[in-house]
Order: C-alpha cells, then structure tokens, then sequence
C-alpha cells in the first residue's frame, strides 16, 4: 500500500527524468485536460473529494482553498508552490524536488488552469542547492518539450512557471512572508484578512500550496479523488509522506497511507537503536507539542488520533527520541531556533521567544530558579494565538508540551542543577 | 450614506454606529472610548505588529487588534474584558522587557506614549532579569537624534518615510530581536518632512537633535502659532520655557497642515537665538554703527524720512516682505499713504510687473481640493521644497493617479512620477505655448509654436481629468516674462477647465496683497524702487541682497537714497552698507499678527514670547513713527484693533487671481547665450531660516555655486571643482563649478539668497561664465 502517490516512481533508475515520468503516463492527465478543456470546476470538485489535506503541516483542504479564488475576477492570478521546508524534522519535500519534481510540475500546470493563473513560482528553501538545480532542469525540460509556456497541447492556455530560491529563513515558510520575498521584500508575515486568494503575490489572487499537495494533484485526477481518499481514514484522506528521524535505525521519508499505526512506521524506519528505549516523539515537526513515546505506540498517524493526544499531524516530520535524551536540552534547543527565526516584526514573538529561550537556556545551565515554569507556562499563554502568524504559536506550543509531558525533569533540573537523565 | 452601509456594534456595553468595514480603532476613537496602541497612527497605513490594541470580539476565540479589525453589524467589542486586559497586559510586558527603563535620562520622558500605557497596563516590577538588548547610536543628521536601544520596532518611522515624505529613507534589518531600524547604509535622513518621524516615535528612539536634553516636557508652557515661511501657514504649538522658544510642533489642522509640518517650519526657531539677534537700535554716525536709544533712533527715522520727502512723498518707497504679519504691512503702507507715497510693494522677487492690477494671487481653490486632482500643470515651482505641505497634497493626488507635469528650468527631484518638460527659461515660453497651442489656443505667442506628444498629452489631461489645475510657482514669479507665462497659464485654464492658481511664495503673500503692500496709481512697484533711486526708502524684514529679484542693483540703488531706515530682526551686512537707521522687530513667535494662507485664511496668532533684547513689534513701532510724523489713524492699543480696522477697510474683498490678461506680446528674455537660473534654495527662502543653525547643516542647505551639466561645463572649458566669475548685468560674483545633469543645455542653476550671490544680478536674466 506504500509509495502509490508522490513516490510511486521510486522503482524507477533516475526517476526525475523526463522520460522516465513519462514512461509512467507522466503529463497524461494534464494534456487529457487540456485537450478536453476539462471545466476547472470539475478538477476542484475532484481535489475536494480527494479529502487531501495541506501537507504543509497546516492541514487545511486543498479544494476548499482552490474555490475561494474567484476564477473570472479580472487581471494576474498566481499559483505558488511552498517548498521552504524550513519546519525542523521535515525532509520530505526535498525528496519531491530531488526524484519527482514532473510531478510537482505537473500538478502546479493543472493548478493554474483550474484556478486560471497563468504564472506559477515554486519557492524553494535556500539551502536546497541539489534539489534546486533539479528542479530547474526538471522545468528545462518540461519547456522543451511544451508542457510549460503558450498554448499548451494547442488549448489557447498558457502557463510559466520560475522557481524562486529562499534566502535560509525559517518565516519565509509562512506563505504571507513567501510571498513578500517573491516580491523581493523582507520576508514578513501580512496581517490576513485579507487572506491570499484574494490579496496575494503582488496583490493578485493566489493559491499557495505545499510541494507535497500539488505534487499529488496528478495521480488524485488520474485515479480519482474518492480513490485518494480510501487510501486514508476517515478525515484524513490519501497516503502522506512522514519524515522521521531521531534514535531509530534508519531514519528517512516513506510514503504510508494516513491512519497507519505509529508503531509500524516506527518498524519500517528499522526501529529504536540498539538498545535504546523509546521516550518521546514529536509527531509533526518541532512545533508540534511532544507525545510520550507510550503514548504514541498506540496512535495511528491521522490527524484527528494525533490532534485527540494532544498534538498535531503537522508536516509528518516525527522526531523520535530515546530515553537518553534530557527534555530540558532538547527544548532549549528548540526554543533556541525559534528565538533565532522571529521575524521581529510583531511585539509577542519578537520579546517573547528570547525570553523564553533564555528561561529555558537558564534552566538547562543550572541556573533555573523555582518559578520559572510558572513563568515558562505564562509567557507561552501571552505569545500563543496573538501574533500576527503562527510562530508564536509554533514557539509555544513545544513548551507547553513539554511542561505537560516531562514537568518532572524540569523540576529536577532547577533543584539539583543537572539532568534527570544521562 | 445610505442606512444600509452603516453598522451597528456594540463596545464595552456602547451601542456605536460607524460605516461597514471601518476599522474598530477608528469607531473607539471617536467615540472616546481609549484602546491602547503604538503602532497605529490615522494617517499610516496598518501593520498591526504592537499588539497593544487587542481586544476581545464575541465569538472569536483569539483577541484580535482593534487596528486592524473592521467592524460588522452587531459586532460584540470588549475592550476591558480580562481577555482584552490579559492580551494587552502581556503585550506592555514584552515590550518593556528590552526597553531600558531609564525614563529619568530619556529626553521622552514624560510625554512618551509607552511610558504613558505602560502606567495603565504595566507591572511595578520586571519578570525579567536578563540582559537588555542595546543597538548603537547612528548619526542620521543634524535634526534628529536617535537612541534605538529604545525603539520598540512599530515602524512608524519606517512608514511615515514610505507613505508620506514619499523617501524610503528608513527601514527595518534584522530578524527577531535583531530587528533594527536605520538607513541600512550609513546616511543622512535627508526628506523636507522628516521631523514628523519625532512626532509619530511612540518612545524616545527618535528625539528632535536641537532641542535634545534642554528641557522637560512639564516645564513646557505650549502656545498656538502659525509657520512664518511658505504660504501654507501650518498650524504650530510653540513649546515655551523661560520666555524662549524650546520646540516646535505641527497642530492638527485637517483643511491645511493635516498632523504634519515641514523641517522648515518646526526647526526655524533657532534662527531666533542666532547670534546676528539686532537687539537694540542701530544708527549711523558718519561710517560707524551705534547703538541709541529707542527715543533717538525714532526721532532720527522721523527727521529722516521728512527731509526726504521734502514736498513730495513720491520721494519715498517702502519695501516690504511677504513674511511680515498683516498688521505691520497695513501700517507701513499707511504711513507711507500717510506721506503721501504710492510706492509700496512686496513683490521683491518679481521683475515683470507688466499689466498687473492690484490682485491677490492665491491658490485657487482649497489646499485640501490639491489631492482629489486628477490633473496638474504646475510652471515654474520646485513646490516639493518651496510649499512641502501643498507638495504632499499634490502627492497625494498624483498616487492615486494624477497626472501632474512640471514646466522648469531645471528637473526637480520629485518622489512620485511626474511629466517633466524641462526648459531653459528662455524656452519655457514656447513650451507654455506649445501646451496652449495643443488646446486651440490662437496668438502671437503661440503662432510658430511646434507642438510635441507630450504637449498634446498634458492639454489632453488637462482637459480630460474632472478636476485640474494649472499652478505658477516662485520661479514663474521671478521669471522676466512672469506676465507671458501667466497669461498663458490662464488662456490654458480656461479653454481646459482647470483652476488657475498661483502658490504663493511667504506666509503672508496673500495678505500683503490684501492690506494694500502693493502700490497705487502712479506708484513705483519693487522693480521700479530698486531700479530708480527713490530719496528716501522703508525696508520691512527685507534684505535686499538676499531677498530681492536683483541685489546688486537693488544694493548700488539703495546705496544712493538720501535715507534708508530698516526693520529687521537680525544684523545684516548688505543693510549696513545701505541703510542709516535699523530698528529692532520682534521676531516670529515674539509678535501678535495675523497670516493670510494661500487658500486665504486669515489665521491669528498671538506673541509666545517676548522679543529679545529691546526688539518690539514693528506694528509698534510704526503706530509710534505715525504719530511721530503727525499722521492721523495712527492711534491702535493693539494688533487686534489694526486688523479689525483693515477689515472694515477691505469689506467683503477676497483675493483673487483676476487682472491676468496681459496682452503682451514682447518677450523680454532672449535665448542667446547663457542663462541664469536663480531659484531660491528652501533653506535660504528668509532671513529667519537662513539663521537655523541646525538646517543650514542640512543636505538641502545648498552651497553657492554654479551648477551646469557637463555640456554646458565642455563648451565653456569647466570642470567640477573649478572656480568660474558669474558675470550678469549688474553684478559678478566667483563661485565653485558644480556638474549637474538635471539642468538643460543653455543655463546654468545658481540658487539665490546664499552666502556669495549677493553682488550678482537677476534671479532669471543673462549671464556670462568666465573660468576663474
């Protein structure tokens, strides 16, 4: 049941070639649509029915946000693609780019005419040198060969697609703040409403999606959307790809149906090290509250069993960690990345993420004090749900999970000034 | 407005109605009821980035800032509600939490905006036990002191530069707690406006550099007064300690300044406290200047304006200046009516004064009716710098897509697109006709003219824009065919439905022409005065080598009078050499008077302070000289009592930009050789400006010099750096060789009033450039 979706060409030797994709019906759907002239009201209705979700990390519907763009509103519409990737734990969509980026392609080509944008920009993490240079030679070919550029399959519809290298900052993975550095501005987060499909790139209409979504459009049209979604459960439709790392054996991206149990992913990433006794997992990318590793065994990776323990899906990155690891280390050095990562531009995330990295910083170094969970648990109150993007959200949420969760190795920490364990 | 736009919300238990889609803080607002907030300001766009303003909104589960909220039928608002009081508290935590909270030594404190929530929404101690984040000190200029350890990044600043000044001079680097506010590249803020970034800075980030570390805000007495330089008379608090002018801030006026000011008029103060401050009466004896009593040097003005007069007062001229309040200009007109004189004029700047009524040119049309234009001509005006205020409006308008063109003598550095026809001023004529001959206007100007695209295109946007305007500004006034181009100007208002309008040049342009500065039948006008020696002459705030159209001529006419008194509020040295009598005036702020703007508001104002040294008012002291030489009506108690009796003078009389339709036909200023551009740098425009200390320091604080494109510098054998001898008519002066491109072939730009033009000749006329 694995790899049916973004990596069913994983067999293949050299899968992000031209002729291997095509070798596979790559492209047959978007020429079937354009040679139909599908009605793009069809193409959404399919998405909806789909069930997929944002990969992102977000989760919302895909086809819902396709139909808040109004098609027949004069002037530019854009598609953008989010492959910022910048959540730590969260590898997958590099391995898009890196094996099957025609796919991507692809499916943002059926984007644009579904939602009648004309232009497309896929905005790819700084960092990603290999995968970026994939990617463009993925679009080198694409043009060559028609798939992007003026009359596609002779249909009178035209569609360009540039790909847009980040600079290596975390926010601009917020879509507001990706698309002031399209724009060529500091990467900040707008104030929303009003909400992209209406005020986007360069003030145009736009959908903004995740690398994974628009890369499974194609195979969604071709086998159907209610075939997506019996992949899944309930809720949450379709087959995702889970990054996950940490103490197990072989960390790395599979692609399984939603709704498989922690425990088998667990299994196929060969397990815990030897030796080594699970403790905890982040389930959905270092903003994801923390889970016992208890807990998770008996969780299977949906949306609704994750959000139910208490945490979040997110973009699929889980983080495993052994019991070798102390919890007060582990949330300074996330705390560390989120402090470094503010924009700066609003007041709570700006101040609050230093303070709390710097509480936290304290604890780890001996230097705690008995009320600085207090202040630990209101400070993330203060931050949480009154910034102008999810950051402040994303930083607070691991300390609270962690307060939840592993309370007592704090505790520990500021009264003997050393870990609980190791 | 019809019912249904408007919305019914509930705030804090308060039913309010506002227009759907206002925005939440706006409705508070004007219903009085207080929502904290930083980074909000009216005239600024939303960033939403303080968070202060939070407040809770039934049904919806986050608290959500009121800044950037629009409000919706029944709409629910809890603005004190403890999740409104708990968001905001948080907030004043986490911006206190960096901000040195050393009040005591911050030149804010006491009138500073986060000082001021933070009593209502702060805690008594810090949670915070870390260290502080400090940010270096950057030199931005002479007019504003920066401390950004303080700034709490509402970025303000930043849009003010974006928004209004229309120059993105200040930005935000850095990520986080990184996040800095600066220039990015070491430079000076260097935009017309930017003392209003002093205003908007919530906190102590951005001080006013002059007044930093003088004064505390409690020890300021605050007093209404309007700006004494451009015509648009912004309204101004004047910030008093100790009978000294400590400050200037913008009073909001909506139909005028709005909430800003120009650096000219908030900075201008310190001209008042120069050194060159006259202080007491000054009179020639032999070649020596002594100081005398106020009785001697009076009785000397009396005695020497009767000996000149003789038998008659045409013997007499009076020299005014446009900066003088409406009370002076009535008197000194009355006095010199009272001799018997008609040589009264404050138009010092002009030199054509062919075919001119006794009119009173202003504006037009409102200031506010500047930015719903949809289409400007504006001839002869570098308005950005000679009006800033009336240039935002102008902005403004041209943002929302007007279609503004500029005919000058040189390129004028705008910040928005504009149609530039740029022209020698020898040529502006013809491109003027060109322009008329594209609306069908006929004449002998026009006939010959060739008509280009853009001609065409500004009459088409003349004619096609709703509302539209054609503006003369100070260069058109000091050009020798000021007449030709006005005429045209008109000609091409009319057959293009656009207002005619002129942009005054002094705070009290208007009112000079309404109290009767301008002389009667048979009278010399400014041109004739300074080019025919008179016997005797009256200079009001005038210095004539810096503030008429020729000094060198105005200086080796007035050098011949028999007798010469002066009012002035400085020491001047090209009026020591002409006059014999110099009288100390009250400055601005130190004297009662009225204004008259260019959308002709009379604005009174009362003094602020005392005038320094023995200086009086100069309604005084010619109430005194009337008496003095036995003229009757010279008997007012006050200022007030001067204006009402030039009100019931002047009955309903408005002013008005009739009496333009010259008929001439003679063109004065021939193309050949090289002309001079002369315009008036806006830091030199008076004689209390050019004594500002801090903006003479600034970057549009011009230099003296010769400023030619590289052209014009090869065929004369000039390269930068060079000295050449400016060689007009009357005068010569060596000046240093600048290389700019924004001046066409056939002139060269040597801006007036500065140190070194004052032995030159015509602000516009012909000119020889001879390597020094």
């Amino acid at each position: 049941m694995a790899n049916e979706v973004c990596f069913r060409n994983m067999d293949q030797d050299r899968p992000w070639l031209l002729e291997q994709y095509r070798a596979r019906g790559g492209y047959e759907m978007l020429s079937r649509i354009l040679k139909e002239k599908m009605p793009p009201e069809k193409i959404i209705d399919e998405v909806k029915a789909s069930g997929l979700r944002g990969r992102g990390g977000a989760g919302f519907p895909t086809g819902l946000k396709w139909s808040f763009i109004n098609r027949n509103a004069p002037g530019h519409k854009y598609v953008v693609c989010n492959s910022d990737e910048g959540e730590p734990g969260t590898f997958k969509d590099r391995d898009i780019l890196r094996y099957n980026p025609h796919q991507l392609i692809e499916g943002m080509v059926i984007a644009g005419y579904a939602i009648g944008a004309t232009c497309g920009y896929n905005y790819i993490r700084g960092e990603f040198w290999e995968p970026y240079e994939r990617f463009e030679a993925a679009l080198e070919e694409a043009r060559s060969a028609g798939f992007l550029g003026n009359d596609l399959f002779g249909s009178g519809f035209d569609f360009q697609l540039h790909s847009h290298l980040g600079a290596g900052a975390y926010i601009c993975g917020e879509e507001t703040a990706l698309l002031e550095s399209i724009e060529g501005k500091k990467g900040q987060p707008r104030y929303k409403p009003p909400f992209p499909a209406h005020f986007g790139l360069y003030g145009c209409p736009t959908i903004i999606n995740n690398t994974e979504s628009l890369a499974s459009i194609p195979v969604i049209l071709e086998k159907g959307g209610a075939w997506f979604k019996g992949l899944g459960v309930e809720n949450s439709g379709g087959s995702k790809l889970f990054s996950i790392s940490g103490n197990i054996k072989n960390p790395g991206v599979f692609e399984i149906p939603l709704g498989t149990p922690f425990s088998e992913l667990l299994e196929m990433a060969g397990g815990m090290k030897e030796g080594s006794r699970i403790k905890a997992v982040i389930p959905g990318g270092s903003s994801a509250p923390i889970l016992p590793g208890d807990v998770m065994m008996d969780l299977t990776m949906d949306y609704d069993a994750i959000a139910k323990a208490g945490s979040m899906l997110g973009s699929g990155a889980v983080i495993v960690l052994d019991d070798s690891n102390c919890m007060v280390k582990v949330l300074e050095r996330m705390s560390y990345f989120y402090h470094e990562e503010s924009c700066g531009q609003c007041t709570p995330c700006r101040e609050g993420t230093g303070w709390l990295y710097r509480v936290v910083n304290r604890i780890e170094t001996g230097r705690g004090r008995p009320e600085d969970l207090d202040l630990l648990d209101d400070m993330t109150v203060k931050i949480a749900g009154r910034t102008i993007c999810a950051l402040g959200d994303a930083a607070a949420m691991p300390v609270q999970g962690m307060l939840k969760h592993f309370r007592d190795e704090f505790e520990y920490h500021i009264e003997h000034k050393r870990c609980l364990v190791g | 407005m019809s019912d249904d736009q408007m919305v019914t919300v509930e705030v804090d238990g308060r039913q309010l109605k506002a227009k759907a889609g206002t925005l939440l803080i706006e409705v508070t607002d004007a219903a009085g009821i207080n929502i904290p907030r930083f980074c909000y300001h009216k005239k600024l766009s939303v960033s939403a980035n303080c968070r202060m303003c939070l407040v809770e909104v039934a049904k919806v589960p986050k608290p959500l800032p009121a800044c950037a909220t629009p409000v919706n039928e029944g709409m629910q608002v809890f603005t004190r509600s403890p999740l409104a009081l708990a968001a905001q508290k948080g907030t004043m935590e986490f911006l206190l939490i960096n901000h040195p909270l050393d009040c005591p030594i911050c030149d804010q404190g006491g009138e500073c905006e986060l000082q001021d929530v933070a009593l209502g929404y702060g805690n008594d101690s810090s949670r915070f036990v870390e260290g502080k984040r400090v940010v270096p000190e950057r030199d931005i200029g002479p007019l504003i002191a920066t401390d950004f350890t303080r700034c709490i990044h509402c970025t303000r600043c930043v849009r003010f530069g974006a928004e209004i000044a229309g120059v993105r001079e200040l930005g935000a680097t850095g990520r986080g707690e990184h996040m800095e506010i600066g220039t990015y590249i070491e430079k000076s803020v260097d935009s017309e406006l930017s003392g209003n970034i002093i205003d908007v800075c919530p906190v102590g980030s951005l001080t006013s550099k002059p007044y930093l570390y003088s004064a505390r805000a409690w020890e300021l007495v605050q007093r209404e007064a309007v700006a004494a330089h451009d015509s648009v008379g912004s309204n101004l608090n004047l910030h008093v300690r100790r009978n000294r002018v400590m400050r200037v801030h913008p009073r909001d006026n909506e139909a005028v300044n709005e909430c800003w000011i120009s650096d000219r008029d908030r900075f201008s103060y310190e001209g008042l406290y120069s050194g060159e401050r006259l202080l007491r009466p000054l009179l020639k004896k032999g070649n020596e200047w002594q100081e005398v009593e106020w009785q001697d040097a009076l009785e000397a003005v009396a005695q020497g304006l009767k000996r000149a007069r003789g038998t008659s007062g045409n013997r007499l001229g009076a020299l005014l200046s446009g900066n003088s309040t409406l009370e002076e200009l009535y008197l000194a007109q009355k006095l010199m009516r009272g001799l018997g004189s008609e040589n009264i004029d404050y138009r010092l700047r002009q030199s054509d004064f062919r075919s001119t009524s006794a009119t009173a040119p202003w504006l037009g049309q409102p200031i506010a009716a500047l930015e719903a234009l949809g289409a400007a001509l504006l001839i002869g005006s570098n308005i950005r710098k000679d009006q800033p205020m009336l240039a935002h409006r102008v902005r403004k308008a041209a943002l929302e897509g007007a279609e503004v063109t500029f005919l000058n003598p040189f390129e004028v550095d705008l910040n928005y697109r504009a149609r530039h026809l740029v022209a020698a001023p020898s040529a502006m004529l013809g491109e003027l006709a060109a322009v008329a001959k594209a609306l069908g206007i006929k004449g002998k100007l026009v006939n010959g003219v060739e008509v280009s695209d853009a001609h065409k295109a500004v009459a088409e946007s003349l004619k096609s824009a709703e509302r539209s305007t054609v503006l003369l500004g100070n260069m058109a006034t000091a050009h020798p065919d000021f007449s030709l181009l006005r005429s045209l100007a008109s000609d091409i208002a009319e057959a293009s439905g656009s207002i005619l309008g002129f942009l005054p040049e002094s705070a009290n342009s208007v009112g000079a022409a309404l109290s009767g500065a301008l002389p009667g039948d048979g009278g010399s006008n400014a041109g004739e005065m300074l080019g025919n020696v008179h016997k005797g002459y009256l200079l009001l705030g005038v210095e004539p080598t810096k503030d008429s159209w020729n000094p060198a001529k105005a200086q080796a006419t007035l050098q011949q009078a028999e007798f010469v008194v002066a009012l002035n509020a400085f020491r001047d040295q090209g009026l020591e050499q002409v006059a014999d009598v110099i009288l100390p005036i009250a400055g601005y702020a130190e004297t009662s008077g009225t204004f008259v703007n260019a959308q002709g508001d009379w604005q009174s104002f009362g003094g602020a302070v005392a005038p320094a040294g023995e200086a009086r008012p100069a309604w005084k002291i010619l109430r005194v000289l009337g008496n003095l030489l036995d003229l009757s009506g010279f008997d007012q108690v006050s200022s007030e009592e001067v204006l009402a009796e030039l009100k019931a003078t002047l009955g309903e009389r408005k002013p008005d930009n009739g009496g333009v339709a010259s008929g001439e036909e003679e063109i004065r200023l021939n193309g050949n050789g090289l002309v001079r551009v002369g315009d008036v740098p806006i830091y030199a425009a008076d004689p209390l400006v050019r004594r500002a200390e801090s903006l003479q320091r600034t970057k549009d604080a011009m230099a003296a010099g010769i400023y030619i494109n590289a052209e014009t510098a090869k065929t004369l054998g000039l390269a930068p750096g060079d000295f050449a001898t400016a060689l007009q008519e009357e005068g010569r002066s060596k000046l240093p060789v600048f290389i700019d491109a924004t001046i066409p072939a056939g002139c060269a730009r040597i801006p007036a009033a500065l140190a070194g033009t004052e032995t030159l000749g015509g602000q516009i006329d012909n000119l020889t450039l001879e390597k020094a």
